[in-house]
């Protein structure tokens, strides 16, 4: 017995001396930090998401802790890449949760990580605050899962009314194969009849394809009044080219997946007269000074390109929102995973980044379609459209 | 019948592409025995070294073209020297885990340097207008991309026929040793075949970017598909090359026309599986592989 008592000793005596070396630099501020765990896609095809967001957190984090962090403790972030991986999500999920120890988590930034996490956190517990856009993460509720970007849901319903408005009844649609085009698809399908549209063809591309030419070629033969594309870059521009390509006219609306610079510098020319729904984020300073979300926006913009030196997109506000709100759901509770759980549930008009949020039991993403404007690509740049 | 010749001209551009990605691995295979898993790293760092020179440098295109090809040709040389040479017991599988690990580090360095966003490369002509063949619609680029493969071909043909040192090449693929003992310095042989492949692979990258954009990890399957189109073909063969990427181009482009898109890439891969199991020499290749 006493044999086999000594190798764990051993063990004690290192583990004590190594969380002597983690907790030391840390006492400057008196309190423990409250640890927040953070899951992103920051290299990879997906970068473009996932780097912002761990930008915009790193930046609320340091905003909280400037104003003295929550109830006196300062908040920690514990950040790790998922390369857009699933596999390597859930592994960054569970060393979050057993060896860092962290109270809840912001992310993962894309819907297929997200849906790969949410069994791990459900089953201990942990409040998850995802950054990625299918609705299939908040619907059905599940009591520990929130998402804070607009889901495409309310993306689709932007469209389709822009659509409506403008008498396009037939359209032709071109998703692409992975969790968010899946989503927007079923999307697309299932709301149509709500907006008297039809959809005459339904297409597909591959995430990693270089030509949609095939695919356009089809959707041509039957003459829709208009094309959606569903997909994130650089899919998107690609099929905006094949399109100037084959000669075809017809208004192109895009997802909002593909809303960045980084779409119009891809697609170039091809871009002019694309329309597709956004946050507010990129017309900040065409919004009307009564919008409430003005004020926010122009700050965030302000402060994250003073801090990293531009590349402000609507992405880092997913996890910026996240953040802030989670600081909202923190006080109070100690550190108790289910109170923040239940706080989280009780936000409400939270101004952020990608809307108004007003979560309830029902609804963990708490957003409404006035998350969203139409714009169009006019001469390099985006418009805002009623 | 435009639907259909949309589909076969479509397919004959990525086809071409291909097809000189697997031109690459055969040329370097052909004297070396050596499979070079980084030569869809080659085109990558072509399409990107491209971007740089003629997009943020604004030099002129052509230059542009010739230097990041020749810069890429360096750096195969490099590759050969620096990891490949000093292997002391230079078996083909080592040498191939050796391209592996290239493979991996070049894309890593790539992405340091270029970030991970893609980038868009203007095409070879300004005009963006496409040309209409047929009722079926080609971008210019798709006819550079085509006349380019086409010469290359045509060029390495006749270099390896009407040559000394093409001859020379070619006598070190057929036996290295016995070239060796006539006074071929097949060492040197060696480093030109690397830095022809390499080569080959810029010039794919180059001339590709403007339909496809580039980006650090467009090499990865670009390289296995030029892998899969030489393994049609018939690896060490080069029209079987040309063949073999036409028709993977193809039978990709009419899999997506008339099937569905979700089974573009498994097309590639049952194809090879296919060949591997019926004809293993592939289509054009010397029927009884004796290598390794």
């Amino acid at each position: 017995m006493e044999r086999k008592a000594r190798p764990w000793m051993c063990w004690m005596a290192a583990a004590a001396v190594a969380l002597g070396f983690v907790a030391g630099p840390k006492a400057g501020f008196g309190a423990e930090p409250y640890k927040v765990g953070g899951i992103f896609s920051i290299t990879g095809s997906s970068s473009f998401l996932g780097d912002p967001e761990k930008k915009s957190l790193e930046m609320a984090v340091d905003e909280i802790n400037a104003q003295g962090g929550i109830d006196g403790r300062p908040v920690e972030a514990v950040i790790y890449d998922t390369e857009g991986d699933p596999t390597k999500a859930v592994l960054a999920v569970n060393k979050l949760i057993s060896k860092d120890n962290v109270l809840a988590i912001i992310g993962p930034s894309l819907t297929p990580t997200t849906l790969a996490v949410m069994p791990v956190v459900e089953r201990v517990q942990v409040p998850l605050i995802s950054c990625a856009a299918g609705i299939q993460i908040v619907e059905p509720v599940k009591p520990y899962v929130f998402k804070t970007a607009q889901s495409d849901v309310l993306a689709v319903a932007t469209i389709y009314k822009h659509m409506q408005k403008h008498g396009i009844k037939k359209i032709g649609i071109l998703t692409v194969t992975n969790a968010f085009g899946v989503s927007g698809r079923d999307q697309l399908v299932k709301q149509a009849p709500d907006y008297g549209i039809r959809i005459v063809k339904e297409e597909a591309y591959g995430a990693n394809d270089t030509d949609m030419t095939a695919q356009l070629t089809k959707i041509k033969g039957e003459n829709p009044d208009a094309v959606v594309c569903w997909g994130t870059n650089p899919g998107p521009a690609v099929v905006a080219k094949n399109m100037r390509q084959l000669g075809l006219t017809l208004p192109l609306y895009q997802s909002h997946g593909v809303a960045s610079p980084k779409f119009i510098e891809l697609a170039g020319e091809a871009a002019e007269g694309i329309r597709l729904p956004t946050g507010k984020i990129l017309v900040a300073d065409l919004l009307p000074d009564t919008d409430p979300q003005k004020a926010v926006l122009k700050k965030y913009i302000a402060d994250y390109t003073q801090r990293y030196g531009g590349g402000v997109s609507g992405f880092g506000g997913y996890a910026y929102d996240a953040m802030h709100m989670l600081a909202k759901a923190l006080k109070g509770t100690g550190g108790d995973k289910a109170k923040i759980r239940d706080n989280l549930e009780k936000i409400s008009n939270h101004v952020g980044i990608s809307g108004v949020f007003t979560m309830t039991p029902q609804d963990h993403n708490g957003l409404g379609p006035e998350a969203f404007v139409m714009v169009e690509i006019r001469n390099g740049t985006w418009k805002l459209l009623d | 019948m435009s639907e259909f010749l949309q589909f076969l001209l479509t397919g004959i551009t990525t086809g071409a592409i291909y097809g000189l990605i697997a031109l690459g691995f055969n040329v370097l295979y052909n004297a070396t025995d050596l499979i070079n898993f980084a030569q869809g790293e080659f085109v990558m760092l072509g399409g990107l070294g491209f971007y740089t020179l003629g997009v943020v440098l604004g030099w002129p295109l052509g230059l542009s073209f010739a230097a990041a090809v020749a810069a890429v040709s360096l750096l195969g040389l490099l590759l050969e020297r620096v990891a490949l040479r000093p292997v002391k017991k230079p078996e083909p599988l080592p040498l191939i885990i050796i391209t592996v690990g290239a493979s991996i580090f070049l894309r890593g360095v790539a992405m340091r340097l270029w970030g991970k966003d893609p980038y868009s490369v203007p095409g070879l002509t300004a005009s963006a207008e496409p040309v209409k063949v047929f009722g079926a619609a080609v971008m210019p680029q798709s006819l550079w991309i085509v006349g380019i493969v086409v010469a290359f071909m045509v060029g390495l043909h006749l270099f390896g026929k009407r040559t000394l040192t093409g001859k020379a090449m070619e006598a070190c693929a057929i036996h290295r040793n016995a070239a060796w003992i006539l006074g071929i310095p097949s060492d040197r042989m060696v480093l030109l075949a690397f830095a022809f492949s390499a080569g080959l692979g810029a010039v794919g990258g180059v001339i590709i970017a403007p339909i496809t954009m580039c980006s650090y990890d467009m090499g990865t399957m670009l390289g296995l598909k030029g892998f899969c189109a030489a393994m049609l073909g018939g690896l060490g063969s080069h029209w079987g090359a040309a063949v073999g990427g036409v028709l993977l181009g193809v039978l990709e482009s009419l899999a997506v026309g008339y099937f569905s898109s979700g089974i573009k890439d498994a097309v590639a891969f049952l194809v090879l599986l296919g060949i591997l199991f019926v004809r293993p020499a592939g289509l054009l290749g010397a029927s009884a592989v004796k290598r390794f």
